[in-house]
């Protein structure tokens, strides 16, 4: 069933002023109006502005001069989007789930649901009935698809019902959802109906529209849609409940001792709300609510779900040190907006943490929330081989990914500098690799050397000006192992004289 | 050509045993341009690990040791290890204790490698104590890497002072480095002499040797093998 709301955002107006159809400040022409670059623009009227001629569209100058009486306010889309949204909740009373159909419809899956209102014509009247008690002007119909009911609704006849071998060939070529450039094109080809377009040949059509990807811009993939022969998925409209507790208090407190003691008492509210829906929080938001009008806000994030309230509120904790609780706070709200399922477990018999340590997630949470996430990951490998760029740093806890396995006859060193450091060469020998050189002050001299391993530059990722590395693995006098590279060939075209750079330290 | 190998391997001294408990708080000193310490490290907790386990380790690092030795590198740590680390780069060497002891404490983890660059006033020997303690009591063992640091006070039950020893030459390319070597100096312990050793890591296991039977001589001697010497 699709439900079209022709006048959702005159109709939620005229529900905030109070006023019925076509009384009081409805009686005159009314318009609602957004500003844009150009100036203020109508989108919505109402009867009487429609009768005097002001169309949703027309810049609000030219209205005025057509109709001097306009009275105007601004428009809601935001709020017009959340009532759509609690209206397509509303609307699972006659049917299992609902999707929205922007900017002002719904659609409703009645599927097997129509006898329960004595059949598809008794479901309309009621629709139609308990959306016109709320006010709002719907227009309804019921098809096997989505497309077809959409297309019912908008340009068929009032509560319109399409059953088996009824035809929707002579509704227009709008009601195939499409947007108005792609109706502009077809009828300019002649094809004003949807029958028009069974009249054409459909490689002609698959032809003409072979680059139009988006449905919106397809005639063809709208009209498979519409007669069911490719799936149209639907996103649906899913109430969520967002656990929350709260705790008024009687004074408003103004010592860290007594709102600690607040905070772990709504850690076990939460913590108990959380283990009656067998959920573990992954995002917690610590919201508190001061005397002289300022709220306060912190929010937390664990690394696994978690339902301990000693560990939600000692995390809290370290994040409440630079509050500044003022003249006092009234009112304390702890949310959890994401959760993940977490089954319950048996609670740990001995006095866990003392002695036998903390749990890994609980340990990187601590880490987390002072080091900050940037500072605890861990390396994974990734899908290059300019070394840099082999591994990837992810958060600690994440499952790694399948790689490939490395070769085992790469032999790469125990750690990397974060950015290659120059070397001088002091003395080169014949075949290119520098007999002695300077790295941080201090000369060394290369006793042995193995090499070179070339590493050509990845032309899909870097500008054509990068020049290919060829690393040694060298020891010098010392018996210290390095990992370095000459950047570049002498005769590469990519610069000067190429340069030394040491890049590793083997074990 | 015979094995450039001496023949018999010093036996690893006493010391690098595990300890009865399983956790040890050790510290090893290294310099500011090699990465002898942490190598070393690696190796002798990879061979105490025990078969199948495969909890992760951490490896705490402050900014000033980062900047010097670099950052872990993935395909170089060793095969069974390098899936399971959890890298913490913190910025001051207070950050760097609060990760270690939270690591120590934690019952997940199957060691803790710390790298702290020079003798900041942070690791004091409180600092230092908490840290055996934490090790001792959770069985966690503490590896911590001070990077171009003066011998300070500590209570570390081993102390080594550790540089990079020139490697055998590969059997295959004389000319190439060969596996890792260390010169192990530990100079404090609580219930072993203090003494040196060269420390090879052959890929699989680890060899001691003395060191004043410098391996050198020994591998000039096998390179020759039962060739001619006139036949260069």
């Amino acid at each position: 069933m699709s439900i079209w709301l022709a006048r959702l955002a005159i109709d939620r107006w005229r529900r905030a002023e109070g006023l019925r159809a076509g009384e009081g400040a409805d009686a005159a022409p009314h318009a609602l109006i957004s500003e844009t670059a150009h100036g203020p623009r109508i989108t919505a009227t109402n009867a009487a502005a429609q009768q005097a001629g002001v169309q949703p569209g027309t810049m609000l100058a030219d209205a005025r001069a057509l109709c001097p009486a306009l009275v105007v306010a601004l428009a809601d889309p935001a709020g017009d989007r959340a009532a759509l949204e609690a209206l397509a909740l509303w609307a699972q009373r006659w049917g299992p789930w609902s999707a929205l159909d922007l900017p002002d419809g719904l659609v409703i899956d009645v599927t097997g649901v129509a006898h329960l209102f004595g059949g598809e014509a008794g479901l309309i009247a009621d629709a139609a009935e308990s959306l016109a008690r709320r006010g709002f002007a719907a227009r309804l119909a019921i098809a096997p698809t989505a497309g077809a009911a959409w297309a019912l609704s908008h340009y068929g006849p009032e509560g319109a019902i399409l059953h088996p071998g009824d035809s929707l060939d002579e509704l227009p070529a709008a009601a195939l959802r499409l947007d108005p450039a792609t109706v502009l094109v077809l009828r300019r080809l002649g094809l004003k109906r949807i029958g028009d377009l069974s009249g054409v040949a459909r490689d002609a059509l698959a032809r003409r529209f072979r680059n139009h990807k988006a449905p919106a811009a397809n005639p063809l993939v709208r009209l498979d849609q519409l007669l069911g022969l490719v799936p149209e998925p639907l996103l649906p409209v899913l109430p969520v409940d967002v656990p929350l507790v709260q705790r008024r208090l009687m004074e408003p407190i103004r010592h860290r001792s007594l709102l600690d003691q607040v905070l772990a008492d709504l850690c076990a509210d939460l913590v108990r709300v959380l283990e009656g829906r067998a959920l573990g929080a992954r995002r917690l938001e610590l919201a508190l609510w001061k005397v002289d009008g300022e709220v306060l806000q912190r929010r937390l994030e664990l690394a696994a779900a978690s339902r301990d309230p000693a560990h939600i509120a000692a995390l809290f904790g370290r994040k409440l040190d630079d509050l500044d609780a003022g003249f006092g706070i009234e009112l304390a709200r702890l949310r959890a907006p994401w959760t993940e399922p977490l089954p319950l477990s048996q609670r740990d018999f001995e006095a866990a943490a003392e002695t036998h340590g903390t749990s890994l997630a609980a340990c990187i949470d601590r880490l987390v929330i002072r080091l900050g996430p940037d500072a605890v990951r861990r390396p994974v490998p990734r899908a290059s081989h300019v070394p840099e760029r082999a591994q990837r740093w992810a958060p600690p806890l994440e499952s790694a990914s399948a790689s490939q396995g490395d070769l085992p006859f790469h032999a790469r060193p125990l750690k990397l500098l974060d950015r290659a450091e120059p070397i001088a060469v002091l003395y080169a020998s014949p075949d290119g690799l520098p007999r002695r050189f300077r790295w941080r002050g201090q000369v060394h001299e290369i006793a042995r050397a193995e090499g070179p391993e070339r590493i050509a530059p990845e032309w899909w990722r870097e500008r054509s000006t990068v020049r290919l590395r060829d690393y040694y693995r060298i020891e010098d006098g010392e018996g210290r192992r390095y990992w370095i590279y000459r950047a570049g060939l002498p005769d590469d075209g990519r610069g000067g004289i190429p340069e030394w750079f040491l890049q590793g330290l083997c074990a | 050509m015979t094995a450039a190998f001496p023949a018999a391997a010093y036996p690893l001294p006493a010391a690098l045993a595990p300890a009865a408990g399983g956790a040890t708080h050790v510290e090893l000193f290294g310099g500011a341009q090699d990465c002898a310490a942490p190598a070393l490290a690696l190796a002798l907790a990879n061979e105490r690990a025990a078969a199948g386990d495969e909890r992760p380790w951490l490896w705490v690092q402050d900014r000033a040791a980062l900047r010097l030795t670099g950052r872990p590198y993935r395909p170089g740590l060793p095969r069974a290890l390098r899936h399971r680390l959890i890298h913490v780069a913190v910025t001051t060497p207070e950050d760097a204790l609060f990760a270690l002891e939270e690591g120590l404490r934690c019952r997940d983890l199957a060691f803790v490698v710390g790298e702290i660059a020079g003798n900041p006033l942070a690791l004091s020997l409180t600092a230092q104590r908490r840290l055996s303690l934490a090790a001792e009591k959770h069985g966690v063992p503490l590896w911590l890497v001070r990077v171009g640091a003066e011998r300070d006070l500590s209570s570390a039950r081993q102390r080594w002072a550790l540089r990079p020893a020139p490697s055998h030459p590969p059997r295959w390319n004389p000319q190439a480095p060969g596996t890792a070597a260390w010169h192990a100096e530990l100079f404090r312990a609580r219930n072993h002499p203090p003494g040196e050793w060269i420390l090879r890591d052959d890929g699989d296991s680890l060899t001691a040797a003395q060191p004043h039977q410098s391996p050198y001589h020994v591998d000039l001697a096998g390179t020759a093998g039962d060739r001619p010497l006139a036949a260069g």
